[in-house]
C-alpha cells in the first residue's frame, strides 16, 4: 500500500500549522484512496444493490414504492456509511501512520475531523450525487428527489462522524465490522428518522424547514463533539495494540 | 472527602463494605418490593377505565425506572473510569450492564402483555417503545464491546467512551422518536409532582420502585464482588479470603 506522508509527520518541527497538517491529512486520504477505485465504489455498488432488493424484494408497485422510497435509500445509504467505515482508520493503523498521528503536535480531534470530512467526500458525497437516479427508479417524485437529496447531503456527513467513534472504538479488534454496525446502528436512528421524516413531509406538501435546520443542527452537534470522542476511542485503541 | 474516593478506588476496601452492605439492600429490598408487589396486585382498587390489567404497572413502571436509571448510572461511572481511571467504576459498569439488559428487557415485555388487552396489540412503532428497544440495543452494544477487547485497562477506557457517547444520544434519540410517533401515555409517576393516581395505588407502586432500587443495589454489589475476586484473584487479599471460607 502506498502511503503519502504526512506533511510535519517525520520531521520535528513544531511550527507546522493545525490548519495546514488538516489540510495535509485530508489531500492525503483522498490521494491514497483514490490510488484504490475499487475501494471507492465497492460502498456505491452495495448502495445501489440493496435499492434493487426492495422492488424485487417486497413489490415492484409504483404507490408502494413512491411511499417507501427516501426510507428505502436512507436505509441503503445508512448500511453502506457502515460498510466502508471500516476503511476509515484500518489502513493507517496496519501501516503505522496512525501512531503518527496521534504523534502529532497539532490536536488530534481536529486530525480526526480532517479524516472524517475525507470519508465524507469519498462515501456520502458520492451516495448524494447517486441519489437522484435511484429516486427516479424507485418513482419518487421530483420534488422528493431534491428534499431527499438535502436530506442525504446534511444527514451523510453526521453518518461518517458517528461512524469514526465506532471504528475507532473497534480498531485492531478481530470481529470489528459486526461489533461496529452493532455499536453505531442506535446512534444513527435519530438521523434516520429526521432525514426520511423530512421527505415524508416534503410529499405531502407540508414546509421543510423546520426539519432541516433540526438535521443542521445534529450535524453541527455532531461535528463539535464525535472527532473529541473519536479522538479519545483513538488513543485507547492504540495503547491497546 | 478525598480519602473516602481513595477509598473508593480500593476493591479490597468496597469487596468488605458491601459484604456488609448486601444483607440490608436484600432484605429491606425484598420486603419493600413483596409489599409493594402484594399489596399492588392484590389489594389496591381496580382501575375505573381498565380494571385488572394495569396492575401490571406495579412491575412495569419499576423495571422502566430502573432500565434508565441504570444506564446513567453507568454514565457516570464511565465519566469516572476516563477522569480517574478508577478501577471500581469499570467493574460497576460490566456488572450492571447485563442487569439493565435485563430490566429493559422486562419492562418491554410486561409492556407488551398489557398492550394487548389495551391497545389490542403487542407491539407498535410508539415512541416510547422505540426508544426503550434502542436504550436495549445500546446496552447490547456496551456488553459487546466489552467482551471484545481483552486487554482489561483499554476495555474499561473503551465502554466509557462508548457510554457515554451513547448517553448524549439518549435524549436525541428520545426527542427524535417522539416528534416521529406517539402513544404511550406521558410518564405515570413523577418526582415533583404529586401523583394523579389515588395513594391506595401509588404508594405500593412507589415501595416497589424504591425496593427495586434496593434489590438492584444488592445486586450489582453482588456482582462486582464476583467480577472483583476473578479480576484480583492474584493477589493476596483475595487469596487469604477465599481459603477462610474453608474450599
Amino acid at each position: 500500500m502506498a502511503t503519502e506522508p504526512v506533511i510535519g509527520l517525520r520531521s520535528p518541527d513544531l511550527s507546522v500549522g493545525t490548519v495546514t497538517a488538516m489540510k495535509a491529512v485530508f489531500v492525503r486520504d483522498l490521494k491514497t484512496a483514490f490510488r484504490q477505485p475499487q475501494d471507492l465504489l465497492n460502498p456505491l455498488l452495495f448502495f445501489v444493490m440493496v435499492v434493487t432488493l426492495f422492488p424485487l424484494g417486497v413489490s415492484p408497485e409504483v404507490s408502494f414504492l413512491q411511499q417507501a422510497g427516501s426510507g428505502i435509500l436512507w436505509v441503503a445509504a445508512l448500511l453502506s456509511v457502515l460498510l466502508s467505515l471500516d476503511h476509515l482508520y484500518r489502513h493507517d493503523f496496519d501501516d503505522g501512520t496512525l501512531e503518527q498521528l496521534v504523534l502529532q503536535p497539532q490536536p488530534l480531534f481536529l486530525l480526526v475531523l480532517a479524516k472524517s470530512l475525507a470519508h465524507w467526500v469519498l462515501t456520502g458525497l458520492p451516495l448524494v450525487l447517486l441519489t437522484p437516479v435511484l429516486g427516479i427508479m424507485v418513482h419518487m417524485e421530483g420534488n422528493s428527489v431534491v428534499v431527499l437529496c438535502l436530506t442525504l447531503l446534511i444527514g451523510t456527513p453526521v453518518l461518517s462522524l458517528i461512524g469514526s467513534i465506532g471504528a475507532a472504538l473497534t480498531l485492531g479488534l478481530r470481529s470489528a465490522g459486526v461489533l461496529l454496525s452493532l455499536l453505531i446502528i442506535p446512534l444513527y436512528i435519530p438521523v434516520l428518522i429526521f432525514g426520511t421524516g423530512t421527505v415524508t413531509a416534503a410529499a405531502e406538501g407540508a414546509p421543510v424547514e423546520a426539519q432541516l435546520a433540526l438535521m443542521g443542527a445534529f450535524l453541527v452537534l455532531a461535528l463539535t463533539l464525535a472527532p473529541f470522542a473519536s479522538a479519545a476511542a483513538l488513543r485507547i485503541s492504540l495503547s491497546n495494540s | 472527602m478525598w480519602q473516602i474516593f481513595h477509598k473508593l478506588g480500593s476493591p479490597k476496601w468496597f469487596f468488605g463494605i458491601a459484604s456488609k452492605l448486601m444483607p440490608w439492600l436484600l432484605w429491606v429490598g425484598a420486603a419493600m418490593l413483596v409489599a409493594g408487589i402484594v399489596w399492588g396486585l392484590g389489594f389496591a382498587p381496580k382501575d375505573y377505565l381498565q380494571g385488572n390489567s394495569y396492575r401490571i404497572i406495579f412491575i412495569h413502571v419499576p423495571a422502566a425506572f430502573l432500565a434508565q436509571s441504570v444506564y446513567i448510572m453507568m454514565a457516570v461511572a464511565g465519566l469516572v473510569t476516563l477522569v480517574w481511571r478508577m478501577k471500581l467504576a469499570d467493574v460497576f459498569v460490566r456488572a450492571v450492564a447485563p442487569v439493565g439488559a435485563i430490566l429493559t428487557f422486562l419492562a418491554l415485555f410486561t409492556g407488551a402483555v398489557w398492550g394487548k388487552p389495551t391497545w389490542g396489540t403487542w407491539w407498535i412503532w410508539d415512541a416510547r417503545l422505540t426508544s426503550m428497544l434502542i436504550l436495549l440495543f445500546l446496552y447490547f452494544g456496551v456488553m459487546a464491546l466489552g467482551a471484545a477487547i481483552s486487554d482489561e485497562k483499554s476495555s474499561a477506557r473503551a465502554v466509557a467512551v462508548l457510554v457515554l457517547v451513547g448517553v448524549v444520544n439518549i435524549p436525541i434519540i428520545k426527542y427524535s422518536v417522539e416528534w416521529w410517533n406517539t402513544l404511550h401515555q406521558p410518564a405515570t409517576f413523577k418526582l415533583t409532582e404529586k401523583p394523579s393516581m389515588p395513594a391506595e395505588m401509588w404508594v405500593p407502586l412507589l415501595l416497589s420502585v424504591l425496593g427495586l432500587y434496593l434489590i438492584f443495589g444488592w445486586l450489582a454489589c453482588l456482582r462486582m464482588q464476583t467480577e472483583i475476586l476473578v479480576r484480583e484473584g492474584r493477589t493476596r487479599w483475595v487469596k487469604e479470603l477465599v481459603q477462610a471460607r474453608g474450599n
